[in-house]
């Protein structure tokens, strides 16, 4: 069948979300990225796959974000020289994606597009290949010298602040290089890849029980979102159908952590305006979420609530009603703490026109999740593709155009209470039935995607099976990498002081991008 | 203003009381003496280092700081250098690529000094075990005094991991 938006053949893949497969020839990936953006799909993933055992030679994989669905694209590349052009001049975003998937599998794009190195920064040898089939797992690595080739700002004045991988607060590791003039930001560079554990790798060693629980350590403030995409593209890949109850239950728990998750980080906003009693009043209210998660799910953060085929655990009527009642209670105070933000001159003046993403410069460089909905990037998949259990429920986008802080600061407290009102709408009307269905029989070369819109944005899980309930790949995507390249943008013109309270108003992962 | 004074008065102190020691909790044998040990229990300087989480362990140790916990009450603060630490909260299997930047990092610790690893990675390399990538557990690259298990260990679980680290008393 022809994709409506693009002239080209596809077959449509199985699974809760639409989206279609095409095989393309490398020689076409760029006319084929150029017409897609030119009828504004999105670029979601770039990854790369060894098909050496399929008798082929490798494949370098796309996902573009259409409004009829997602489209997988793949494109063979020969086992001899596996290269290909690169689109990065397309696709701004899949710049660290190809120079990610040239470490780990050696498949490079052209000469021309920035091959310096990603995820490798001297553990492994620039010769060997991790996501090769034939990698040797037991060789113990070498330790290369890291010269990493930072972009340097010369001219009178100028100098550098270098900043991490250790960081000063409780942060995830990650080097920022810092160009400035007096306090100003002329420039920012991240070096990532820091957290690099080898999760890729380590889910094909993995049954698919096993694989489950991993996805929802990919990056674990999004566990759920990850989990319920893992579970997705399993499903989709094997036929699964999962019960109704088990959706909606599923619709909870992803706004459960969206909450969780926009009241911490609205704790953390007020902190680095110098409003911590913002911080304090979030992070208590936060607690009270996870407390209550912890009793109704068995766990805080909800890890491994959602299992392919359903969800883990029922919520029975005394703890819908538990739910509603904490929810309600929770909302009274964020409509106070919201009031007290909105009148705090002092915070306002560090939100307002700080760390600014325009939407023109959102658009082109492809930013995604709660940062492009502040940047009038106008998409979220449970209202682009209101697949069960949103339906019925007529979720509302939250979305601004300034593009600074505020903005995304406004997100996040219109999303708390939408996610709200979605959870009571869900638990009001809970479906009765079954909560699990069983996983039919894993057949070897279906696949299957996961896409979810979770807290931080787009979650995308695509699946390759292997034979005997294994995996062939399986490539997890985090919208952190669509969005870190936007706060290097962000951050111009601004005073370095500022740089903290700009860093965590977009909070993006870094385990979820260094993978 | 007069609304945030409402609200702080209205929501009181929440501090709940800090959980005991527990010699379950220890790697190896106290190696500190009563009075060093009477000096941190007074006033405790943490660095965190993350060294290759999926960040779990990261939200609860935010949460650790929540009003609940407290731990400033108890005079244990989190510091930005670790110059400036008596303990280092390590999270995670160590991936390769943090391997150094952890052991510079214990380096410039002054001693006397503490390490408390946290969650199932930190103390066993968890789901994500040793590869080319990851070193596997905190003690595989430092020494470790204290390990907290979970996934991810709760504020009172790393708080009680803390406290252990700067009591005196043998391993069980």
């Amino acid at each position: 069948m022809p994709l409506n938006e693009l002239p080209i053949e596809v077959k449509p893949l199985a699974g809760a979300m639409p989206a279609f497969r095409a095989s393309v020839p490398a020689a076409e990936l760029r006319s084929v990225c150029e017409q897609a953006r030119a009828r504004k799909a999105r670029l979601v993933a770039l990854w790369g796959s060894d098909e050496t055992g399929r008798a082929a030679g490798y494949a370098v994989h796309v996902a573009l974000a259409f409004p009829s669905g997602l489209l997988w694209l793949t494109v063979p590349l020969p086992r001899d020289d596996p290269g290909y052009p690169g689109i990065a001049d397309i696709y701004p975003g899949a710049n660290r994606m190809q120079r990610a998937t040239a470490d780990l599998l050696g498949i490079a794009p052209s000469a021309e597009a920035d091959r310096r190195n990603w995820l490798r920064h001297g553990a492994w040898a620039e010769s060997s290949f991790p996501l090769r089939k034939d990698f040797d797992t037991a060789t113990h690595p070498t330790r290369e010298g890291d010269r990493y080739a930072f972009v340097t700002v010369a001219g009178e004045g100028v100098h550098e602040i270098p900043v991490g991988p250790v960081h000063a607060g409780t942060i995830e590791p990650g080097h920022f290089r810092f160009s400035i003039v007096g306090e100003k930001i002329l420039r920012l560079e991240e070096r990532l890849g820091y957290k690099h554990k080898g999760i890729e790798k380590r889910f094909e060693a993995m049954s698919l029980e096993e694989g489950a629980r991993l996805a929802g350590r990919v990056s674990g403030d999004s566990t759920v979102a990850y989990a319920w995409a893992y579970a997705m593209a399993l499903e989709g890949a094997t036929g699964t159908a999962p019960p109704t109850r088990a959706l909606a239950l599923r619709g909870v728990l992803l706004e459960l952590e969206r909450i969780a998750n926009h009241l911490g980080d609205l704790g953390y906003l007020g902190n680095d305006a110098s409003l911590s009693f913002g911080f304090f009043q979030f992070w208590r209210l936060k607690e009270d979420l996870l407390r209550t998660n912890a009793r109704l799910f068995g766990h805080r953060y909800l890890m491994d609530a959602i299992v392919p085929g359903g969800v883990a655990m029922d919520l029975p009527h005394a703890g819908a009603e538990l739910l509603a009642e904490r929810i309600e209670a929770i909302r009274r105070e964020v409509v106070t703490l919201k009031s007290i933000y909105d009148e705090h001159a002092g915070a306002q003046d560090r939100f307002i026109m700080t760390g600014q993403v325009l939407p023109q410069l959102a658009e082109r460089m492809g930013l995604t999740g709660l940062a492009g909905r502040a940047s009038g990037i106008a998409h979220d998949l449970r209202i682009d593709h209101p697949i069960p259990p949103w339906q019925q429920l007529d979720p509302r986008m939250a979305s601004h155009t300034r593009g600074d802080v505020a903005a995304r600061v406004s997100v996040r407290f219109e999303e708390v209470f939408e996610s709200m009102r979605l959870i009571e709408a869900l638990v009001e009307q809970l479906p009765p039935g079954e909560i699990r269905a069983p996983v039919a029989a894993a057949k070897a070369g279906a696949r299957g995607i996961g896409w979810v819109e979770g807290w931080r944005g787009e979650v995308l899980i695509a699946l390759d099976l292997a034979g005997a309930g294994r995996i062939h790949r399986l490539h997890p995507h985090d919208p952190s990498w669509q969005n870190w390249p936007l706060l290097e943008h962000a951050v111009h013109g601004n005073i370095v002081p500022d740089f903290p309270l700009i860093n965590k108003s977009f909070n993006l992962s870094y385990s979820g991008q260094d993978l | 203003m007069y609304q945030l004074l409402k609200q702080i008065a209205k929501t009181g102190i929440v501090t709940e009381p800090a959980p005991h020691p527990d010699p379950e909790l220890r790697a190896i044998e106290q190696r500190l003496g009563e009075a060093i040990l009477k000096h941190f229990g007074r006033s405790l300087a943490i660095r965190h280092v993350d060294a290759g989480s999926c960040n779990g362990c990261e939200l609860e140790i935010h949460a650790l700081n929540s009003p609940y916990t407290n731990p400033e009450k108890l005079g244990i603060k989190f510091v930005a250098s670790p110059r400036h630490a008596d303990l280092l909260l390590v999270t995670g299997p160590v991936s390769r690529n943090m391997e150094v930047a952890l052991k510079r990092t214990w380096e410039a610790t002054p001693d006397p000094k503490l390490v408390v690893a946290i969650g199932d990675c930190g103390c066993t390399g968890g789901i994500f075990g040793e590869s080319y990538a990851s070193c596997g557990r905190v003690s595989n690259v430092i020494p470790v005094d204290v390990v907290v298990p979970g996934c991810p260990p709760t504020p009172t679980a790393i708080m009680q991991g803390i406290l252990t680290a700067i009591s005196p008393g043998q391993r069980r």
